[in-house]
């Protein structure tokens, strides 16, 4: 069976936990990193890793690699602080990226 | 834009003319292919940024209640409240095939159906934020399961698309020119080499004949 993490603040993955997901609280960037590659990497049961958009934007190098494969699906979610807009930036950049341009008009 | 790597014949112009032929098939395939990938990701797009708004809307919502619960009990007491997950969340993954892209589509099963049971304390020591952060928490996270689908559905439609763009305009700018211009190179050479046939023999016929009949 699949498995959903949940990489960002301890604050953040905390109550995701409570649901049953996997949470992996970290502090820094690069404890996110380590994370991100020991999930994505050593194990192939993670199906769905969200990440906190705080921290993805730190992280985006490592995210890219996996656009294109169908497994996992890195899905930011916006942190504590409220929405950063990073998740709607990548929604454009897909559409630019098949398009050509952006065709959203925002 | 005939190359001169080329020779010719008429062996070469056959040739050519059935590698023209399926550039255009396959040029009109892959058109028609880009542009239901294209109407497909249209309507994914659509979803993906309703879906987006709503999730974050949604989380920021229970974060806020996450962070009301967090300030009115100790940090010791919420962190050891949600040691324990009660609940645990199974998930099924399947792919649906769009136009020869594998989308996955997920399904997931939670170990406790009954929607009371997701929280893993006893009500005696927690806030009742508490509970509505991890009920707000519960119900964004269907659509984030959703959004996650989605989302990851759109990110392989572009990359098929972009793909399929590429090829479409290779085959369109690139190899059909090439073809068309070296099928009209040869077919010119063979027009050319013909009519020089044509005169030698004539003249040839004339030789032959004055040489015949002493004309003139």
């Amino acid at each position: 069976m699949l498995k959903i993490a949940v990489i960002g603040g301890r604050e953040t993955v905390m109550g995701f936990k409570a649901l049953g997901l996997e949470a992996y609280p970290v502090d820094t960037a690069e404890e996110g990193l380590k994370t991100l590659r020991s999930l994505t990497r050593e194990h192939d049961d993670y199906a769905i890793i969200y990440i906190e958009e705080n921290l993805a934007a730190q992280l985006s190098h490592e995210i890219d690699k996996f656009k294109d494969s169908p497994t996992p699906a890195i899905i930011l979610i916006p942190g504590r602080e409220g929405s950063l807009g990073l998740g709607q930036r990548a929604l454009r950049a897909a559409v630019e990226r098949a398009v050509g341009t952006n065709i959203l008009g925002d | 834009m005939a190359s001169t790597a080329i020779t010719p014949t008429r062996m070469v112009l056959n040739q050519l003319k059935g590698r023209l032929k399926t550039a255009r098939r396959g040029h009109k395939l892959l058109k028609d292919k880009r542009d239901e990938l294209m109407r497909q990701f249209m309507d994914v797009v659509k979803k993906n940024k309703q879906l987006r708004l709503k999730v974050e809307e949604g989380l920021t919502e229970a974060f806020g209640s996450l962070q009301v619960a967090s300030s009115i009990m100790s940090p010791e007491m919420l962190g050891q409240a949600l040691l324990y997950p009660r609940q645990s969340v199974e998930l099924g993954l399947k792919f649906r095939n769009i136009m020869s892209v594998n989308v996955p589509e997920y399904s997931f099963q939670t170990k406790n159906n009954d929607p009371t049971e997701i929280y893993p304390y006893g009500f005696a020591q927690t806030s009742g934020e508490l509970d509505d952060a991890l009920e707000k928490l519960a119900k964004v996270f269907q659509d984030m399961l959703e959004l996650a689908q989605v989302e990851k559905t759109m990110q392989l439609l572009a990359e098929e698309i972009e793909k399929t763009r590429r090829r479409v305009n290779a085959l369109e700018y690139v190899m059909i020119p090439e073809l068309e211009g070296n099928i009209k190179y040869i077919s010119m050479k063979l027009e050319e080499n013909e009519n020089s046939t044509k005169v030698r023999l004539l003249k040839v016929k004339e030789m032959v004949l004055q040489d015949a009949h002493h004309y003139k």
